[in-house]
């Protein structure tokens, strides 16, 4: 399968490769890891005419803990996230998602801030990055722009980047020593999408009750859904299986499955409800430093 | 565009037109056909090759993004006329039946031995699960890869 023709540009700086966008205008896409453009091209289903490929941008492959968050490069790949110490110690949630991202040869060359930008609802990141409050750098000529992420997922596969804007950051807040996250993903065999992915988060106050609660899922709705409701109800709470039981019949309350070959909607949807309540479960130990 | 990129350590010249897949590129110009095209959906890993060593899907890159990097493929893994170890153990296990996910198996095998000298059998189980082998059902894959470790692990000091 071939996609249709392109012209291509590998510049070495983030400067020429907003150069190079601001010329291409709406015409350009950003080719960073390209697992899921390059399919998209040879589907026919993307047919940019100008790609400019940011793998030679060294500057943008890094990991770094920055005030209080993560910073994540344009070019970190997700092997790199499943490999990092700083992620590991720094976002529970993130660290365990990144092994259930794709396969092991789609993480080697798949980027965590493509992923984001790519705005597939059944993509993992972008559940991860709702439920743990993340925000997106985008840059263009004319400067800098920070973005909560809930601003930026926009709809099934569209996100807010304006004409001439790139990616080149992810902005994860670092988990302080009452945190803690978990990503629980259920996939028919390694490499398929979620059936379902649950990503939730967790920050205790001094008395040990919720001070922040995050709550997203993937491959249940045309975005990756956060459930505001949930999260909010869970403020201020004792935290324990009953309250998540409760925030678990939000979440199945609030997610629109669809029926397909990963299963039916009744069935996705108990998932749903079966992974908050643990993934909320894993989240509590973790904040609790029982993990 | 003219590119420059270096194969099982001989590096080519060749003009290609940027939407010309790294798998294509490396079959029909180079003429290496040991790289197979199996899904071409990104799903398979039949197309694996070495990327500055590191295993990937080379149906889902564009050939000219190889310009200035080193690719190893299958027809690379031979040492000095003689199979490599991983490429010995497939065959002393079996670690094969019709062929066609073989070159991406060892490819995989390949970098897995040289980050993770000795791997347990779920980490070499991990390491191959974006590699599918529609006849095995990957048991003698795993004790090849396992044996490769192993005789590495004899032989060290010696290149391997």
């Amino acid at each position: 399968m071939y996609p249709p023709a392109f012209e291509y540009a590998a510049p070495e700086s983030v400067e020429e490769a907003l150069d190079r966008l601001a010329e291409v205008g709406d015409e350009g896409r950003i080719l960073a890891g390209g697992q899921s453009l390059i399919p998209m091209m040879k589907l026919r289903l993307a047919a940019p005419a100008h790609l400019i490929d940011i793998n030679e941008i060294a500057e943008l492959a890094y990991i770094r803990e920055v005030n209080g968050h993560l910073a994540i490069g344009a070019l970190t790949r997700h092997a790199d996230v499943v490999r990092s110490e700083v992620v590991a110690g720094g976002c529970a949630t993130m660290a365990s998602a990144a092994p259930w991202v794709a396969d092991p040869l789609v993480r080697n060359r798949g980027t965590v801030c493509g992923s984001v930008a790519h705005c597939d609802p059944e993509g993992d990141w972008n559940s991860v990055m709702l439920a743990v409050g993340a925000e997106v750098v985008a840059r263009s000529k004319q400067g800098e722009r920070v973005i909560p992420i809930s601003e930026f997922v926009v709809d099934f596969f569209t996100n807010s980047l304006r004409p001439g804007e790139m990616v080149t950051e992810l902005r994860v807040p670092r988990d302080d020593d009452r945190s803690g996250g978990a990503y629980l993903k259920l996939e028919r065999k390694i490499g398929d999408y979620a059936t379902v992915g649950v990503a939730a988060h967790l920050r205790l106050d001094e008395q040990g009750r919720i001070a922040r609660a995050g709550l997203a899922l993937t491959s249940v709705g045309p975005i990756n859904l956060k459930v505001t409701e949930a999260e909010e109800m869970m403020v201020g709470q004792e935290p324990g299986d009953e309250l998540f039981a409760e925030a678990a019949q939000i979440a199945a309350r609030t997610c629109e499955p669809t029926s397909d070959v990963r299963g039916p909607a009744e069935y996705k949807r108990s998932v749903v409800a079966a992974y908050t309540r643990r993934a909320f479960g894993r989240a509590l130990a973790g904040a609790r430093g029982e993990t | 565009m003219e590119i420059e990129v270096t194969v099982n350590g001989v590096a080519y010249r060749r003009d290609t037109e940027p939407r010309r897949l790294l798998v294509d590129f490396i079959r029909t110009e180079l003429g290496l056909t040991g790289t197979h095209i199996g899904c071409d959906t990104t799903s398979c890993g039949a197309c694996t090759v070495l990327f500055d060593g590191v295993p990937v899907k080379s149906c889902t890159m564009f050939a000219v993004q190889a310009d200035g990097h080193e690719l190893t493929t299958v027809e690379g893994l031979r040492r000095n006329g003689e199979l490599s170890p991983v490429q010995a153990a497939f065959k002393e296990h079996h670690g094969l039946q019709c062929g066609f996910c073989t070159p991406g198996m060892m490819l995989v095998a390949t970098a897995l031995l040289s980050s993770n000298p000795d791997p347990t059998e779920e980490e070499v189980r991990w390491a191959l699960s974006g590699n599918i082998c529609r006849c095995t059902g990957y048991t003698n894959i795993v004790e090849a890869i396992r044996s490769a470790a192993a005789t590495m692990h004899e032989t060290a000091g010696v290149e391997s």
